[in-house]
């Protein structure tokens, strides 16, 4: 078994097939029914509390919480998903530790927050195994939405548009819906085929159909929607990565994060996935660190976070950072990739230069140094697949420019998400953004 | 080390923390445990007449109430008297006092309300050499419905009749238990003393139900689908027993009678208000049946410690000293002018203190000032009611700070006055006009 854990270059079975289960066990349990009436006591269901204002889709937390307290779990579920229709996923991958549980006034008191996120997550888990879709629709408006991508803004928006009676058509570039929820995220956050059922409890709603393997730019387009539909809503998300930029092409054994954590995600026996000795990780985001840490959990013996600036500047929660650590995850900082060496085509080790800010702009120090690596993994962000638009719609930055209700510069086309100049790679600002631009779509339609 | 040792109408112990007469005291194993756990004494539960002893339901007997986290802060029971045979009581109680000289066994008593009845028993408990009999005429529940208990409590003749002839056929002290479910407790408490009675003790528990089962809309507890009310105790009765332990003790009528102090005594600091107010010791029940004998070393330890720290010597020094203090409404200074202050160094933005004041009260806290989140007391609007204070949840956050004389009120544009001034002699009573005139 130990020769197997330290074979050299890329390759599967490095740990037992029962330890990589283990290792990907749901990252916070549920919390059973005392734990959730323990932690619900906690709450002080303040006034115009801060955790609700913390919340992109601005939740009514004291009152859900005060409903568990009470024995009301469906009502508090029902208050949740008034407000985001993917509270449960949400109640997962949230960084509550940044949003509402470092809002929350007990963290201020206490440095304890009450822990929303796990009762949210009691609450919707507990709603959504009764199979019975809590909302009715409204009656037909005979209006027909397009949403592009059935990812967290596309489902949201797709839902609330439902709910008022609009029909939706929901095209979808992969085989599978859930976009991020399904493809972007840390297996260990959402356990037992979460993003699935979730698809299914929202499309329970009825009235909203998905046409898979439809992505923008091929046989749809986003003038053939406009012309076919009432309104069309993109959500389709960023499906660029940024390169190393480095000279030469990648060795073997260089890959993006995101189709690492894809694959992950996507692997119906963990153990047969192959990760490298030695890992390094570009980047400083929450890809960064769900990529590492599942290379760990894989069983790779090394694996490295370079950054190109210092901690304080890293996108990942500190609640994040701290759990790759834990994990054995090296996390180094002010450090850029200058080469990568390989043997045969196949990466041997990359070497990096030392950074440093010299009048606000960041510089190589000169000095360098070497890491051993036969794997080695881009997460320095991604971008819009600019083409498929057409160039029709205005851009800012490389995103589509939005107001804040998702309007874009055409009158009839609305966004939201990461693909939007207002996304932040976050589950749970695209929902907010999605539902947003629903009842704006809905009020333009509606006249 | 202050000297915390009871002496209660002759009765004494090594501290005044004794268990009342409930189910902690119904046999030999429990008190033996609680002695060797430190209580000062015991009340033996409740003995009723030679013969076949009463019976309990067989389902539950406790219904409750809860606060955060599940703690305690009510309970309800419908357990009647002892139901073990007279006579292995007695037996029990002698061997009890025998083992533990220095720990005082007081053994209640129910019987009927006939001379007859008492003059059966007294003998037979005198012969266990207790310290002393109290009268169990509080009982709400069960017993009352007998004629016992709590309606006997509720008659004061009654009280005055029964009191007399105990004092008349045993030479041990008499403490008579009173019932809380009647209006006044100075009557009762006088009838007790006209009786000769050497004590009294209180409260007994409050007639209740705790809850009602929303399934099977039955009363908790539910017997077979039906319930009874039964007596409550614990944490939340403790501010009605506080009040009536402070009517009897500054009652011109029943001023000096000795009174043990029973309602909610979970900690020192409750027992030593129940002394403060004029309670000569205290009686534990719930506390003990909710955490276990263990609490009375906390209750032994703060005693101890806040005589130390106050320098009060002994229980002499603290029984009685808050009685003076508790006056009618219309004696309080209505010169006395607070308004409340919030700390915003331990301010954690909770908001409750803004809601509840522009909900329900008087609009004088912010909830924004600059466009910031910031809560801070409008004096202007501020009428010192205190409610901030309770619903804050971080203790000593906001307080209640009395203005100096001579300052001005915001709130009503005057200087705050010196002197004591009360309803009495306000111009807009209409009984102080008259007096004027």
């Amino acid at each position: 078994m130990q020769s197997k854990q330290l074979a050299d270059g890329i390759a599967a079975g490095r740990l037992p097939k029962g330890r990589i289960a283990e290792n990907f066990a749901d990252l916070h349990p549920p919390l059973a029914g005392h734990e959730a009436a323990v932690a619900a006591d906690r709450c002080y269901f303040c006034y115009d509390a801060p955790c609700m204002t913390a919340c992109p889709t601005s939740i009514d937390i004291p009152l859900f919480i005060r409903q568990i307290a009470t024995g009301n779990v469906n009502g508090a579920a029902k208050t949740i998903f008034d407000q985001n229709i993917l509270g449960g996923m949400c109640a997962r991958v949230c960084p509550t530790e940044t949003l509402c549980e470092e809002a929350c006034v007990r963290e201020t008191a206490e440095g304890k927050p009450v822990e929303i996120g796990l009762l949210q997550r009691h609450a919707t888990d507990s709603l959504m195994a009764k199979n019975k879709h809590p909302y009715k629709r409204a009656k037909s408006t005979g209006k027909h939405v397009a949403v592009v991508g059935a990812g967290p803004a596309g489902l949201a928006c797709a839902h609330r548009l439902a709910m008022h009676g609009h029909q939706v058509t929901i095209f979808e570039s992969r085989k599978k819906p859930g976009g991020l929820n399904e493809f972007g995220i840390a297996a260990y956050k959402s356990t037992d085929d979460f993003a699935q059922a979730e698809v299914d409890f929202v499309l329970g709603i009825g009235g909203i159909d998905i046409k898979y393997g439809k992505p923008l730019g091929d046989t749809v387009t986003l003038d053939g929607l406009r012309s076919e539909y009432d309104a069309v809503f993109l959500g389709m998300g960023l499906s660029g990565v940024n390169a190393l930029g480095l000279k030469g092409k990648d060795p073997q054994g260089v890959e993006n994060a995101v189709d690492f954590i894809a694959r992950l995600r996507q692997a119906k026996d963990k153990s047969k996935l192959a990760v490298g000795r030695r890992v390094v990780v570009i980047g400083g985001g929450m890809t960064a660190i769900d990529c590492a840490i599942q290379a760990k959990l894989l069983g790779a013996e090394e694996v490295t976070i370079c950054y190109r600036r210092g901690q304080e500047n890293m996108n990942a929660s500190e609640f994040e950072q701290d759990l790759a650590a834990s994990a054995g995850v090296s996390l180094r900082h002010w450090l850029k990739p200058v080469k990568l060496k390989a043997k045969g085509g196949v990466l041997t080790a990359v070497e990096l230069e030392y950074t440093e800010l010299k009048k606000g702009k960041l510089e190589g120090t000169g000095e360098t140094v070497t890491i051993q690596a036969d794997q080695l993994f881009r997460a320095i962000g991604q971008t819009l697949g600019e083409d498929d638009l057409g160039g029709a719609v205005e851009l800012k930055k490389g995103r589509i420019r939005t107001k804040a209700d998702g309007r874009t510069s055409l009158k009839d086309v609305w966004a939201g998400g990461d693909c939007t100049d207002q996304g932040e790679d976050l589950t749970v600002t695209a929902v907010a953004q999605g539902r947003d631009a629903a009842e704006s779509i809905h009020k333009t339609l509606m006249g | 080390m202050a000297d915390i040792s009871n002496n209660f109408v002759g009765i004494k112990s090594p501290n005044p923390f004794w268990l009342a007469s409930a189910p902690p005291t119904d046999k030999a194993y429990n008190v033996e445990r609680a002695f060797k756990a430190g209580w000062g004494g015991v009340v033996w539960k409740t003995l009723g007449e030679e013969g076949p002893p009463v019976v309990n339901v067989n389902g539950p007997r406790y219904g409750a109430i809860w606060g955060a986290d599940r703690r305690l802060l009510g309970l309800n029971n419908i357990e009647l008297i002892t139901d073990r045979d007279l006579y292995v009581n007695l037996r029990e109680i002698k061997q009890v006092k025998k083992n533990w000289p220095d720990r005082a066994v007081v053994v209640s008593i129910m019987v009927p309300c006939e001379e007859a009845a008492w003059k059966a028993i007294l003998p037979l408990v005198e012969e266990t050499e207790a310290d002393g009999i109290e009268l169990n005429f509080g009982c709400p529940h069960g017993m009352s419905e007998r004629g016992m208990g709590a309606a006997v409590g509720q008659v004061p003749e009654y009280i005055e009749m029964v009191a007399r002839w105990c004092k008349a056929n045993t030479r041990m002290p008499v403490i008579v238990k009173l019932t809380p479910n009647i209006t006044d407790i100075r009557y009762p408490a006088r009838a007790a003393k006209a009786g000769g009675a050497d004590a009294v003790s209180l409260i007994n528990t409050i007639s209740s139900i705790t809850s009602v089962n929303l399934d099977t809309f039955s009363p908790e507890p539910s017997i077979d689908g039906k319930g009874s009310h039964g007596g409550y105790c614990g944490p939340a009765v403790k501010p009605i027993a506080l009040n009536m332990v402070a009517e009897i003790a500054r009652d011109a009528e029943t001023a000096g009678l000795p009174i043990s102090g029973i309602g909610g005594i979970t900690t020192w600091r409750d027992a030593a208000e129940f002394m403060a107010l004029g309670a000569g010791n205290v009686q534990v029940c719930t506390a003990a049946m909710t955490y276990g004998f263990k609490i009375v070393e906390e209750m032994i330890a703060g005693l101890s410690n806040w005589m130390d720290v106050k320098g009060h010597k002994s229980l002499d020094d603290v029984i009685g000293r808050a009685t003076p203090n508790v006056t009618d409404w219309q004696y309080l200074n209505l010169n006395y002018v607070t308004k409340a202050s919030i700390d915003q160094d331990s301010c954690i933005k909770c908001g409750r203190c803004h809601i509840a004041c522009e909900d329900t009260s008087h609009q004088a806290i912010t909830s924004m000032v600059d466009g910031q989140r910031h809560f801070e007391v409008i004096e202007e609007e501020c009428v010192g009611c205190n409610l901030c204070v309770n619903v804050c949840p971080v203790e000593n956050c906001i307080t209640m700070v009395p203005l100096k004389a001579g300052t001005k009120d915001k709130r009503t544009g005057k200087k705050v006055a010196k002197e004591y001034a009360n309803w009495t002699t306000h111009p807009n009573n209409p009984s102080a006009r008259d007096a004027a005139e």
